[in-house]
């Protein structure tokens, strides 16, 4: 930018960039200034805050190796990096498989139809998406619930009345709701893809109880959960071939924007919000040297007087 | 007299030149940082595959 700024204005605009100026500046640089034992001092002390960030580290990272659980591997998403939006197909799909494999334990009470419009449905579809569910409204005049078509402002449908209901049918294990599991779990979609399609036979030494099955990315192994995702276990309404893998990868997408709809949002305003820094960054550097260039290229000395 | 004098020297012709030129900035830096999203995202939105539904 400075050296921008010099071919337009000419050199006068920034008379202290010219090299011999900045190095006589630097002769009275308050570093060069410091004694030796400043110096040991401040350089002990670096050393001595890095050994300790390099401990905690290590310390941490044995922590969290003594788990009995494999960690997920990071998977290459539509949406990974700094600029990558989601794959709305893919929530789309995403959405089809919740409705038609996830609901059938799991609740997701914190979403509601409405949001679906504009991300993965029109307006019409999420209508009569909401229209196939029957919800308890009321009271009405003579103060008893009734029943009626869902609408868009309505929450997903929960298959259990409350925890304890769900705990009954599924061997005490609580099926958790799926409204913000992506964030709720370390590891967030990579974790829910790796459990989705990590179901395997129980190694030799590990004990099931009944009911119970092992997937190496839970904690502890023994899940209450049975394998939910084989191939063809959903049906795309885009004709997308339903693999396993597939129907995995979409419904971890799906629980990711649940859990972080704002996502695309959030992105693009990073977008801008990096560029205008940028900006402001390049102006107030050439500001912090335009408003030292008197400074920098003034000597300043001390010159004692003379005995006379 | 400059440009720059035209347009900053009066109070009056300031205060306009900064609120004309917040408007086109933010238009023109909007424009431009969508469209770089929508590049680098093409064929994902909400936008590219809603084609595909309404009737």
């Amino acid at each position: 930018m400075a050296a921008c700024m010099r071919r337009i204005c000419g050199a006068g605009l920034l008379k202290s960039n010219h090299g011999i100026v900045l190095q006589q500046a630097n002769k009275y640089s308050s570093s060069s200034t410091w004694t030796k034992s400043q110096k040991a001092l401040c350089t002990s002390a670096g050393v001595l805050a890095g050994g300790v960030a390099a401990l905690w580290y290590t310390l941490d990272r044995s922590v969290q190796a003594k788990d009995l659980i494999l960690h997920p591997p990071e998977q290459d998403w539509p949406h990974k990096g700094l600029l990558g939006s989601f794959d709305h197909a893919s929530l789309r799909r995403g959405y089809e498989v919740y409705k038609q494999v996830c609901a059938a334990c799991h609740s997701m009470q914190y979403v509601r139809y409405r949001e679906l419009i504009g991300v993965t449905h029109t307006e019409e579809e999420v209508k009569a998406e909401a229209a196939e569910i029957m919800v308890e409204d009321g009271p009405d005049d003579t103060g008893a619930m009734f029943k009626r078509p869902g609408k868009p402002a309505d929450r997903f449908p929960s298959p259990y009345p409350n925890e304890n209901a769900a705990r009954a049918a599924n061997n005490g294990a609580y099926p958790p709701d799926l409204s913000l599991i992506a964030a709720a779990r370390h590891g967030g979609e990579d974790y829910l893809f790796s459990l989705l399609t990590g179901y395997c036979e129980a190694p030799a030494g590990v004990v099931l109880q009944e009911g119970q099955h092992f997937n190496p990315y839970f904690m502890g192994g023994a899940i209450g959960m049975a394998q939910a995702i084989y191939s063809e276990s959903a049906e795309f309404g885009d004709g997308t071939p339903a693999s396993a893998s597939q129907i995995a990868k979409d419904v971890s997408a799906f629980l990711r924007w649940c859990s972080e709809p704002e996502h695309d949002q959030r992105k693009k305003t990073g977008l801008k919000a990096l560029l205008m820094l940028a900006a402001f960054t390049a102006i107030s550097i050439y500001w912090k040297r335009h408003s030292w260039s008197s400074l920098k290229s003034t000597k300043i000395l001390y010159v004692p007087r003379k005995k006379l | 007299m400059g440009i720059a004098d035209m347009l900053f020297k009066r109070t009056s012709t300031m205060a306009l030149t900064v609120i004309v030129g917040a408007f086109v900035f933010e238009r023109s830096f909007d424009v431009l940082t969508n469209t770089i999203w929508d590049k680098i995202n093409e064929g994902k939105q909400w936008k590219d595959i809603k084609k595909n539904y309404e009737s």
